[in-house]
């Protein structure tokens, strides 16, 4: 067993974990956060994308244990209270989930894509950084409208400057 | 209620939970002492079973339990059923093996659940479904479904020689003869539709829970039709009456088909629940899923359409053999035949059509309905033909295809299907306009200048959904009818459940029906909820497949609604005091004609409940009202896609540049859901049309096994797409809508293909147009059109 | 996967000595590669050892007149860093395409290289500009360290500290993607060094990435895609598979060449 001791969604967190554990399972399993999602067992589908560091990254292919002393924001971290992250509500405003399988990943490679890009990240951009993050339903043309809303208001929001997830 | 009702592009309710991680999908499930279940599965294509070992893997750490085919056979659990009889040509029944939960005797396809492993975590059952230990006899595999049914080939069921399961037809096959002996040109095409993983982005997963003390099972399932599911696992399965079985499909994350079926996992997974005392929970793999899950499509195809000297068509033929892998599927008969034949007129005028279809057996994973089931294939046959026919004799392809239109509706076709309402030429004449047609030739100029090749391709499709009038259906050989129920339950201060037998896996109803109600009664959406998924809250349904869930469900819906409101009127009357039949019911108030006298719906919920003010044995108190809406006929979808491609000569690559989708779906009850409806389908079309390959070696390997190798559509394979609606309301359900949910995934690819052909020039390219397909397709074009 | 000793040492002289405590212990850098075999089963190490808390193997300096990247550093720190867009831009951009960015955000340049994936495009860039790989006991040079698929000169003890790559005249990458895989089918490095003109293949050599000599020569006499016209890569020795057959990609590899030297 391995000592843990990491930053989820703002809060500590300290766990013994077997370590053969990926950061997904630790995330599903040990702190019930069922919000991050396994889609596939070859780490291309991005349905686990979480923020590692202020970065994104699939949870599924990180051992829980290479995160100690990490800062990890999963999708129950993005609102703040009950205020939506200006990423989920251009999701919500612009149909960009159906099922809502891949969509946990989605928002977070959006808002990662966003930090990294800006405001004026364009269409042709966010579909090559969405390479990570595969969706059976939407055909991407409404992620790809609610990313690039979502990238004017979380500027606006923070007046200008990158937001990384609270 | 005009900003909230039908016609509005409400954002939807279920949204705040899935962005916000809060989804309950079947993995998110634990229940209190749960074990994990892992099928051992055959690693050969076809083999006698001459043992099976399990005692290593009972000895392993942590295991309960190991079970195999010999174990349900004891406890006498059936097999898993097709549920729909196809009859041959020759009167005869199709010929159908048995498909058991956990193999018995054989194994049929590589992939084939041979036994289960139930042990206290999923590691330790992994760790023990590794020893156990299956002497196989291999038997040659038989992979191709063109050459499975030859002389010589090994046969994979006994009770179908030359692995043919039935040789079904549709048609006139002398009139058909008749026009192409007199036909001045016929256009001729080998089509085969390739197989398709459906990869919804949940995999399947089911937890099985048995509860002793009410002799009680409950079974957590990834399912698109729970109620379904129930049955089957009751009347046919065996595991227990249908009062004693709860079937739970909760947040489920895509379909598309794959989850109608009842498999062996989750019958595997309720069984064991009483074997071990515990819940038994299973989540596929996704590599696990490439075997396991039913596959789509694969046709072969020979395919003719006759054409008089003016252009007009004459007669279509179209000889297929359907794949139907190694044991049939829950409706895998129906699908290359009533789902696919009935459609073969496209929307053409077509004198006469004949078809023949043999569903072949062959060890590979069973095939059954995957988005748009039988009608893809339909349509990429008629649209190729017309394609090819345009092209060879030197006719414009929309012109063409205009020329053979249906233009008079009702239209009787020469397959069963009598189309009710349509115009195609407008949603042709829409979306010429909207792909700048006209500007065709100077963009492929332009493409040209710039060392690519660019081409435009039509898919004028229609579609048979709406799915089904359950006479009609049971005439065909369905075992169930297809209609949908409505139960709607007003509550004393006038807020609404409604319980609904469809589905939702992704299509929205729990805002596009609470939309009806707001229609309908008046209600806010926020105050309606939609109840669906649990057997035990509704209590019976047909499920969401087939783009039903609009023309069906929502129907039901209506009727209720219509009961309600009646109830409602007589209620408020006797409130009111005035005469039962003067009272009108007008944006959500109930009106004493001729009076000023008025109550609102929810005072007259309450008044229905509290009962003082009319006689019960009259009217009886409460305010709740069920249908099962059973429809007229099938909905006729249809429309135009145009896709231009441009093509990289030098690798291969094809770029989609623009995308044009003009579908007439009637009324519509949220557009913006009906547009997301169609960017997906458009989506999975692509995906066939250029990238998805299932590749089986000849040893019955699959190949493409892994999203490494199965090439799933991302973000940048496509474009933005432009979506238009025409309208020609559905003259058959109360709402006048067609269903949107298939038209997309049935419309683009032939829409891809004739775009592709046409940059090349060429005649015909397979599917999938690979990168390599077309570069070696490029290789064989006249030097001075391939690129300088 | 199947259950392991977990060591997560803090210098390489603590990762040195896990893995001297450890036969056939596996180093795990960004795990990209490895946790998804491991979650296969296809690869079942008894030990572990974690390198991501080591600092000094982080890290892009400029050294003895070239680039030196740490081994632990992130695809997408590589593509970032104004050190490297200043210096090779053509090795931002290619860090800058591999994978996805969930992929780059993890996936190290030691990883990559030490795992000489046939497929992978880190060993392209590494062969042509003729980079020199340290490790925990030695220095060694490109040409000297791919040896076949999946195998590099470095012993079962060795650590790749860092890769000190020259600053070419020019360098560029172009590739193109399996389109499920998204890794290369065909791609294609070409640096004009101190040396010379190296050319180097990733995703079609059935030994994994090699130096295209002919190509070399035809560009060393003349640096155009011109020259290229008439040097072909011999199929015979270019992997086959489902997705590409050996005369496809052996045309591709001209193609990406072609695009390298133009770009």
């Amino acid at each position: 067993m391995t000592k843990l001791s990491l930053t989820v969604n703002g809060r500590r967190v300290a766990a013994d974990i077997d370590p053969r554990t990926l950061l997904v399972d630790f995330l599903r399993n040990d702190l019930r956060l069922t919000g991050t999602h396994v889609g596939c067992d070859t780490s291309q589908c991005g349905a686990c994308t979480v923020h590692l560091d202020g970065r994104s990254v699939k949870a599924c292919a990180v051992l829980a244990a290479s995160c100690e002393g990490a800062d990890v924001v999963t999708i129950e971290g993005l609102a703040s209270g009950t205020t939506l992250h200006p990423m989920q509500e251009a999701f919500r405003e612009h149909h960009a989930l159906q099922c809502g399988f891949c969509t946990p990943g989605m928002i977070m490679a959006g808002v990662d894509i966003v930090n990294r890009h800006g405001a004026s990240v364009d269409e042709s951009t966010i579909r090559k950084e969405l390479e990570g993050n595969i969706c059976r339903c939407t055909g991407y043309h409404n992620i790809v409208r609610a990313i690039e809303t979502g990238a004017a208001t979380m500027s606006s929001a923070q007046g200008g400057t990158k937001i990384a997830a609270e | 209620m005009t900003d909230q009702g039908i016609g509005a592009s409400v954002k939807r309710k279920e949204d705040l939970r899935f962005i916000t991680g809060k989804g309950q999908y079947v993995d998110d499930i634990n229940r209190h002492g749960q074990t994990y279940a892992v099928f051992a599965r055959s690693p050969v294509a076809h083999a006698t079973i001459n043992n099976i070992d399990v005692s290593e893997a009972l000895a392993s750490p942590g295991v309960l339990g190991v079970y195999t085919g010999a174990d349900l056979a004891a406890d006498k659990i059936g097999g898993l059923i097709c549920g729909w009889m196809i009859h041959s040509k020759d009167g005869s029944p199709m010929k159908a093996g048995a498909h058991p939960a956990l193999a018995q005797g054989k194994v049929r396809y590589v992939g084939d659940h041979v036994a289960v492993v139930i042990a206290e975590t999923l590691d330790q059952a992994k760790d023990a479904a590794a020893l156990i230990q299956v002497d196989y006899g291999e038997l040659p595999a038989v992979v191709d479904v063109a050459t499975a049914q030859a002389a010589g080939k090994a046969q994979i069921h006994d009770e179908a020689p030359g692995n043919t399961v039935y040789q079904w037809h549709l048609g006139d096959k002398d009139a058909v003869d008749a026009a192409f002996s007199n036909a001045a040109h016929v256009t001729k095409l080998d089509i085969t539709n390739n197989r398709l993983v459906p990869n919804a982005m949940e995999p399947r997963a089911a937890i099985g829970d048995y509860d002793a003390g009410q002799d009680q099972f409950t079974l957590y399932t990834t399912s698109q039709n729970p109620h379904v599911a129930r049955l089957v696992l009751s009347a046919f399965i065996g595991i227990a009456p249908e009062h004693k079985l709860r079937v739970i499909a909760p947040d489920v994350g895509g379909g598309f088909g794959s989850k109608i079926f009842i498999y062996a996992e989750e019958t595997v997974c309720i069984w064991a629940a009483k074997k071990i005392g515990r819940p038994v929970k299973w989540v596929a793999e996704r590599t696990e899923a490439f075997l396991a899950d039913a596959h789509g499509r694969d046709h072969v195809t020979t395919a003719e359409l006759a054409l008089d000297a003016s252009g007009k068509i004459l007669a279509l033929r179209a000889n297929t053999k359907a794949n139907l892998g190694a044991y049939l599927s829950t409706f895998a008969s129906s699908v290359p035949t009533y789902l696919y034949a009935p459609l073969l007129s496209g929307q053409y005028d077509i004198p006469a059509i004949y078809c023949e279809v043999d569903g072949v057996y062959t060890t590979t994973t069973p095939v059954d309905a995957y988005r748009g089931a039988g009608r893809p294939e339909a349509t990429f046959v008629v649209e190729r033909l017309l394609e090819v026919a345009a092209r060879q004799t030197g006719r414009d392809p929309a012109e063409f295809r205009r020329m053979n239109f249906i233009k008079s509706f009702p239209h009787q076709t020469p397959v069963i299907m009598a189309y009710d309402a349509g115009n195609y030429g407008a949603s042709l004449d829409k979306a010429l306009e909207m792909a700048d047609y006209k500007g065709l030739a100077a963009r492929k100029a332009a493409s040209a200048k710039a060392g690519k090749l660019r081409g435009l391709g039509f898919s004028a499709y229609i579609e048979a959904c709406g799915i089904a009038p359950s006479r009609a259906v049971g005439s065909l050989g369905a075992g169930v009818g297809l209609w949908e129920s409505a139960e709607i339950r007003v509550n004393p201060v006038g807020t609404i459940e409604v319980l609904t037998g469809s589905h939702s896996h992704g299509q929205g109803h729990e805002t596009t029906f609470a939309q009806v109600i707001a229609s309908k009664l008046g209600v806010p959406i926020d105050q309606v909820s939609i109840v669906h998924g649990d057997t035990d809250k509704v209590q019976m349904g047909m499920g969401t497949y087939g783009s039903r869930s609009g023309a069906v469900g929502a129907s039901a819906i209506v009727k209720a609604a219509e009961k309600i409101v009646a109830k409602g009127k007589r209620v408020a009357a006797a409130c009111m005091e005035v005469p039962e039949d003067s009272v009108d019911f007008e944006n959500g108030e109930f009106l004493g004609r001729g009076t000023n006298k008025k109550m609102t719906f929810g005072e007259v919920a309450l008044q229905a409940y509290v009962a003082h003010k009319f006689d019960p044995e009259v009217i009886e108190p409460g305010l709740k009202e069920g249908s099962f809406y059973d429809p007229k006929n099938f909905t006729f979808p249809s429309g135009v896609h145009i896709a231009e491609v441009e093509i990289d000569p030098d690798t291969g690559h094809t770029r989609i540049d623009r995308w044009t989708a003009v579908d007439d779906f009637g009324i519509l009850i949220n557009p913006m859901i009906v547009e997301g409806q169609v960017h997906g389908g458009i989506a999975q079309g692509v995906g066939q049309a250029m990238l998805e390959h299932t590749v089986y070696d000849e040893n019955g390997q699959l190949i493409t096994g892994s999203l490494m190798d199965y090439a799933m559509p991302r973000a940048d394979d496509l474009p933005s797409y432009n979506v238009a609606m025409t309208t020609t309301p559905c003259p058959s359900n109360p709402l006048g809508v067609k269903g949107c949910g298939e038209a997309g995934a049935i419309a683009a690819p032939p829409a891809v293909i004739n775009a592709i052909t046409d940059a090349l020039g060429h005649e015909d390219i397979a599917m999938p147009a690979t990168p390599q397909a077309v570069w070696r397709a490029v290789q064989k074009m006249p030097r001075k059109m391939a690129a300088e | 996967m199947q259950a392991f000793d977990y060591r997560r040492p803090g210098t390489v002289n603590e990762a040195d000595l896990a893995l001297k405590a450890a036969p056939g212990a596996r180093l795990l850098a960004g795990g990209q590669t490895l946790l998804p075999t491991m979650k296969l089963r296809l690869a079942t190490p008894d030990t572990v050892i974690d390198l991501s808390a080591i600092a000094s193997l982080k890290g892009i300096a400029r050294k003895d007149g070239g680039l030196a990247i740490g081994a632990m550093t992130t695809h997408a720190t590589v593509s970032e860093a104004a050190d490297v867009k200043g210096t090779i831009p053509g090795l931002a951009a290619l860090a800058g395409g591999i994978g996805d960015p969930q992929v780059r955000h993890r996936g190290t340049i030691g990883g990559s290289v030490a795992n000489n994936d046939p497929a992978a495009d880190y060993p392209a860039a590494v062969l042509a500009l003729g980079a020199t790989l340290n490790t925990s006991k030695r220095s060694i040079k490109a040409d000297d360290f791919f040896q076949g698929l999946f195998a590099t000169a470095l012993d079962e003890n060795e650590i790749l500290t860092e890769i000190v790559f020259p600053i070419p005249q020019s360098f560029a990458y172009a590739k193109f993607d399996q389109p499920a895989s998204r890794f290369a089918i065909a791609g294609v490095a070409v640096a004009r060094t101190a040396g010379g003109v190296r050319v180097a293949v990733t995703g079609a050599g059935q030994g994994g990435v090699f130096r295209w000599t002919d190509a070399e020569k035809a560009l060393s006499a003349n640096f155009s895609a011109a020259a290229l016209d008439g040097v072909k890569l011999d199929p015979s020795n270019v992997l086959s598979d489902v997705h590409a057959s050996a005369d496809y990609r052996a045309h591709l590899v001209g193609v990406m060449a072609r695009r390298a030297v133009v770009s």
